[in-house]
């Protein structure tokens, strides 16, 4: 029987099944963060339980923490206390914890895969939809809510229905600026918002060999956009050179056990999915989204299009409904339209290899005037690696703000917000209704173009922009 | 759990694609670490005007759906974050059941662990449940029978595992269920995935 990676994941994993074809499976891994455990806990405690292995977890505070004075007590009363809920609830069931001013905080899915918690083959779950992130070292990961947290902390172990495999083949070769975050909008604006929905997706081909980690986490964080719980990418010399002699990361004869393991997870040769797709890049462009759901993405050249396009009626009201609140009229050329605010960051794009992108855009320029932009890097050591490499230097140069890492206007949470009726350029995953603020505007993009669109004050081709250097 | 087995009421419908659990349940009342009362958040953003002044077009603010313990809506309902919260909303505010043609799929494992039903249907089907729901029908949603009926007449079975049927049903909480049944499969397994992947096993387990 030939095996695709979902399933020698899944098969090594599973407990006991049970009738109707779903399954127990192990958790090797979980991540937990401030917002995704409250109610987790209380559940435990209730039944006077404790954690399974509270090795196997990793506790860290991103979403709700501020990005600026670190040295203070958190302003806001509620997000201060869920972050000392936290710190109190990893104390009292002794989880490995990384605490906010420690130099390894950041984001769980940036933090995961840098101390190596992150590993090929195991499964990982966290409260986050992010969690698909993690399938670019090879392994099962996925989003899970409040209660499975508490399953999983309480037995080590989650019921799951399996899900369909899908191969999506990126093929072709790609043309400059062209960043895993155009190939993802890409993809889900051609398959849909919900797509892949009931499928584990695997990544594959020629393009996403020559990925880097970062690029290939970009993408894999991208999959639930399209309605995927599970994104992934088989291990390879790229995925075991990220890894080696990251702190959590097995060493020595284990290393090399390890190491003969992962190669054995990928695909066969001839392994059947269930839907097989291929996007040839060839002739893909920088993207931007203009609506209100991730698969309202266009390349930068298009106009905003007209609801009359679409004739079935909740799709139409959708559309109707996201023009409305974007502000914007059918027919607009995208490159027409002007941005208050630009964020770079989120477990999408906060990576070093992000920062590299964008700074070398604003090098040598300034950002628009009246333009706030912001970055925030995904975690405490790619920031000391940003300011060592003098990023942080070239950013603040041309006007932007230089914060501390956490999830900041990807979700709101922590008072970076837009207003009502500003409009971001952003390199996060969601544009939905009110996602960085109550009646923010927000378009989705690689780094590199929400650089540009912060120097211009508009959505801007960075390939233009970046022509007149020369 | 509140066990589910049948409820009679009648149903609002929103009829669009991909509601988000940001939509359902907006971010910023994240902060609160309860589970129950989020009722008054549910679809915040979509009922209010700001911070406090009501908007009152939205479907769940107009009588008789107030009362209405079944949404009906389009395809992807739920996509996006995991947030249990928006279950939980949902359950605060009275929904017991979601009729959908497709949904996001965390959203879909939270509800059936809070008590919440959620029913996938053909899309045409659901637009003409939509329909029935605008001009106040009443629906009876049957998790004994697996039916729905619409003004008596039966319109629709309900598909669901029988896992599923059966934590519904009871109220089960899954964590007991896993703990008592299958403690012992957990320790087995743990044992001998400890001697095939060791590398994952050498932190200091107390
Ligand atoms: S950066 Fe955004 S998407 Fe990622 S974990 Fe934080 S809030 Fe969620």
């Amino acid at each position: 029987m030939t095996k695709t990676l979902y399933d020698k994941l899944w098969e090594s994993h599973v407990i006991r099944t049970y009738d109707d074809g779903s399954a127990l499976l192990y958790v090797d891994r979980h991540l937990m963060h401030e917002v995704s455990t409250p109610q987790s806990f209380i559940a435990i405690e209730k039944k006077n339980g404790t954690l399974a292995r509270p090795a196997a977890n990793l506790a860290v505070p991103d979403h709700v923490v501020p990005t600026t004075r670190r040295d203070k007590p958190i302003a806001d009363p509620l997000a201060r206390a869920q972050t000392q809920r936290l710190v109190e609830n990893v104390a009292r069931h002794k989880v490995p914890f990384i605490p906010l001013n420690d130099p390894r905080q950041g984001i769980v899915h940036v933090i995961g895969p840098e101390q190596g918690f992150t590993l090929p083959g195991i499964v990982l779950a966290c409260g986050d939809s992010h969690t698909s992130t993690h399938g670019a070292f090879g392994c099962l990961a996925f989003g899970i809510g409040a209660s499975e947290c508490g399953i999983v902390m309480a037995t080590q172990a989650i019921r799951q229905q399996r899900a369909r495999t899908m191969r999506v083949n990126i093929a072709g070769e790609r043309g400059p600026f062209i960043n895993a975050k155009d190939i993802a909008l890409a993809l889900i604006a051609r398959i849909g918002a919900n797509g892949a929905a009931g499928h584990a997706v695997e990544y594959a081909g020629p393009v996403i060999s020559a990925m880097p980690m970062a690029e290939r986490m970009t993408l894999c964080n991208m999959s639930i956009e399209a309605g995927a719980r599970v994104g992934m990418i088989a291990p390879d010399e790229t995925t075991f050179a990220y890894l080696e002699g990251r702190p959590m990361a097995p060493t020595g004869e284990m290393w090399r056990r390890a190491i003969d393991y992962w190669r054995t997870l990928s695909s066969d040769a001839d392994a059947a999915f269930d839907r097989e797709i291929t996007l040839d890049i060839s002739s893909v462009e920088p993207y931007v989204t203009w609506g209100t759901s991730p698969e309202d993405a266009l390349p930068i050249g298009g106009r905003v299009p007209s609801p009359d396009e679409v004739a079935e009626p909740t799709r139409r009201t959708r559309r109707e409904r996201a023009l409305a609140y974007m502000g914007l009229k059918p027919g607009t050329r995208l490159e027409d339209i002007g941005i208050d605010v630009v964020f770079i960051g989120s477990c999408t794009n906060s990576r070093i290899e992000d920062l590299r992108a964008a700074a070398a855009v604003v090098e040598g320029r300034r950002v628009a005037k009246g333009v706030k932009a912001i970055v925030v890097p995904g975690s405490g050591l790619v920031c000391e690696q940003a300011e060592r490499e003098g990023l942080a230097q070239a950013f603040l140069n041309a006007g932007f703000e230089w914060r501390q890492p956490g999830c900041s206007m990807c979700v709101g949470m922590n008072g970076d917000t837009l207003s009502p009726g500003q409009r971001s350029a952003s390199t996060s995953n969601r544009n939905f209704e009110g996602r960085q603020g109550i009646g923010g505007r927000t378009h989705l993009m690689s780094p590199a173009m929400a650089a540009a669109a912060a120097i211009t004050g508009h959505l801007t081709d960075v390939r233009k922009l970046a022509a007149t250097r020369a | 759990m509140t066990p589910f087995t049948t409820l009679e009421s009648v149903a609002a419908f929103l009829p669009e694609q991909n509601v988000d659990t940001d939509a359902i349940y907006p971010a910023r009342y994240l902060l609160l670490m309860e589970r129950d009362g989020l009722g008054p958040y549910l679809f915040r953003d979509r009922r209010y005007l700001g911070d406090n002044k009501r908007n009152d077009g939205f479907v769940l603010d107009r009588e008789p759906f107030t009362q209405a313990q079944v949404l009906i809506a389009g395809s992807g309902f739920g996509c996006g974050s995991s947030r249990e919260q928006a279950v939980w909303a949902l359950t605060g505010f009275g929904i017991r059941c979601v009729i959908a043609p497709s949904f996001g799929e965390i959203f879909a494992g939270n509800a059936v662990k809070n008590g919440l039903l959620t029913i996938t249907l053909p899309e045409d089907i659901v637009m003409q449940l939509g329909a029935a729901a605008e001009r106040r029908a009443v629906f009876r949603i049957d998790l004994e029978t697996r039916e729905v009926h619409v003004d008596g007449e039966r319109v629709a079975s309900i598909d669901i595992g029988d896992n599923r049927r059966a934590a519904l049903l009871n109220g089960w909480d899954e964590t007991d269920i896993v703990l008592r049944e299958d403690g012992e499969a957990i320790a087995a397994f743990e044992a001998q995935h400890r001697i095939a992947q060791p590398w994952l096993f050498q932190e200091a387990d107390t």
